[in-house]
């Protein structure tokens, strides 16, 4: 018998939501039904909602900044980032100096299909070369296409949102640089 | 049907049969389109199918498009005809539960003097067809889930069949037309303006008998035979396509065929107030006004089933053996002593 006011009080709750999300509307315009209006979910294929901002949607390459230093290969969980390179001579940096010796990003692959979004690749790359977007629209019908190559990594650093101030407090890690 | 006497014998089972199917496939698709699509979305805050058809009422169309498609799997040690009758075995007890009930002053299908007792006794004909389900499949978790059920329905069928005695009291008659015109020309207090709905006078076995029959039929919180987080789904685990969809129409049928019995119990059945209840009318009006009982009734069941969480096995036999039992036995003999004071 004690348990009564509990029950009811589940009862209310989710009687309550129905009332709410099909009666929306305040005012004289309570008793027009619009369950679109009340839902909390919106229609995903015909509207969408914008991820947040830090979401993990994809990894996006940012090739300039690659040194083909195979960190995050190394890191990778599932081994699903495949890189090869070259070293190449790059013109001295002062007249008259011996030229300098630098990699040159031949490859650059990630697996979706094998990727756990876990985000250390992101993490461990010294130079900012790798960066979260929160787009996530990108299933594909063949699961070979998942294979995404350094062109298409680099098409997504278009979705990568602009640098975002840290919190207060938090100045220092500012030093990071911004994706170009 | 009292209307199609002067037909042939053929004629009138043909149109019964007819019927009979429509009578328990509309109620059962409104249901699950209605209160488990559509009612439960909303409960949740979101809007439930919306792309099959306007506002996903096709949906149900989909679904049961799919279910054929998908091939009949039989488990490697499964004893094959008893898993195959399995689910037809769980229907039929639907389709004979829509038998007795009566859609107006001359719409019934049969008209016997022992109704309500025809009704419970073949509604537990489903329990075979969930045992034989169980031990058919050949798997730990549908034996388990089989006898979970069995135990729930033995337990359940008595305060069901024990809240119905309140009512066959009141109304003198256990024949279900009988109970609707006792509702229909009963007075409350002198005063016959609605007639006299059980639910008021019973009210007590009104509540026994909604939580009994949401037990019968299996609907959280009462769903420890089909619980899918430790059964997979209970009985049905096994099946597939075809025998999955009769279960799960056998489901929503019977939720819907128990809400009408519940509803010409309590809730004067095809009787509307202001008009007579011989009235020709009714015969037409009869069959909506019990689907819109049916559909308040079956309201309760699914607000019931999608707030509250599961009963574990211990709490559930003990809620209808020292709980509804008493209850309801104690309703009788009040209702017993009632009837002989007035």
């Amino acid at each position: 018998m004690k348990l009564v006011p509990g029950l009811v009080k589940g009862l209310r709750v989710t009687g309550m939501t129905i009332v709410r999300t099909v009666f929306p509307k305040r005012g004289i315009k309570t008793l027009i039904p619009a369950p679109s209006l009340g839902a909390a979910t919106v229609q995903y294929p015909h509207v969408k909602e914008a991820p947040p901002t830090r979401a993990r949607g994809v990894i996006a390459l940012h090739v300039e900044n690659c040194t083909a230093c195979m960190l995050c290969a190394r890191e990778c969980p599932d081994w699903c980032i495949y890189i090869e390179g070259h070293k190449e001579k790059a013109p001295p940096r002062r007249a008259g100096g011996k030229p300098r010796q630098r990699n040159k990003l031949d490859r650059f692959d990630i697996d979706y299909a094998l990727c756990m979004f876990c985000g250390i690749c992101v993490e461990v790359c010294p130079f900012e070369a790798l960066f979260w977007s929160p787009e996530y629209e990108f299933s594909e019908p063949r699961i070979a296409d998942l294979l995404h190559d350094q062109d298409r990594l680099s098409e997504w650093m278009e979705t990568v949102p602009d640098f975002e101030d840290y919190e207060a407090g938090s100045e220092a890690k500012k030093l990071k640089v911004p994706p170009t | 049907m009292g209307v199609l006497a002067e037909l042939a014998y053929w004629q009138q089972t043909s149109i019964r049969v007819v019927v009979g199917v429509v009578a328990v496939l509309i109620p059962a698709g409104t249901l699950v389109y209605l209160h488990l699509f559509k009612m439960v979305s909303f409960m949740q805050s979101r809007l439930g199918p919306m792309e099959a058809g306007p506002y996903g009422s096709l949906q149900l169309m989909a679904e049961v498009g799919k279910f054929l498609q998908k091939e009949d799997i039989f488990p490697r040690k499964a004893d094959r005809f008893v898993f195959a009758a399995a689910p037809f075995v769980v229907l039929a007890s639907t389709f004979l539960l829509v038998v007795v009930l009566p859609g107006g002053p001359d719409a019934w299908f049969i008209q016997n003097d022992i109704g309500i007792y025809l009704a419970l006794a073949v509604s537990s004909v489903s329990v075979i067809g969930i045992l034989m389900a169980g031990w058919g499949s050949a798997s730990k978790y549908s034996l388990i889930g089989g006898l979970r059920a069995t135990g729930q329905l033995i337990a359940y069928e008595l305060p069901l069949i024990l809240a119905v005695v309140g009512v066959v009291i009141q109304a003198e008659t256990m024949n279900l037309q009988g109970i609707v015109f006792a509702q229909a020309d009963g007075e409350m207090f002198g005063w016959g303006g609605l007639g006299n709905p059980f639910i008021l006078t019973q009210f007590v076995g009104f509540a026994v008998f909604m939580i009994a029959m949401q037990a019968e039929l299996t609907q959280t919180p009462f769903d420890m035979p089909v619980a899918e987080s430790e059964l997979v789904t209970g009985y049905m685990t096994e099946y597939s396509g075809l025998r999955f969809l009769l279960f799960f129409i056998g489901e929503f049928a019977t939720a819907g065929v128990f809400s009408a019995i519940a509803a010409v119990l309590f809730l004067g059945g095809w009787y509307v107030p202001g008009l007579e209840p011989t009235d020709n009318l009714f015969n037409v009006l009869g069959p909506v006004v019990l689907m819109a009982k049916v559909v308040m009734l079956a309201f309760l069941i699914f607000w019931f089933r999608f707030t509250f969480p599961r009963f574990r096995e211990d709490q559930l036999q003990r809620l209808a053996w020292k709980f509804l039992i008493p209850i309801a036995l104690a309703n009788i003999v009040v209702t017993g002593v009632l009837k002989i004071a007035f």
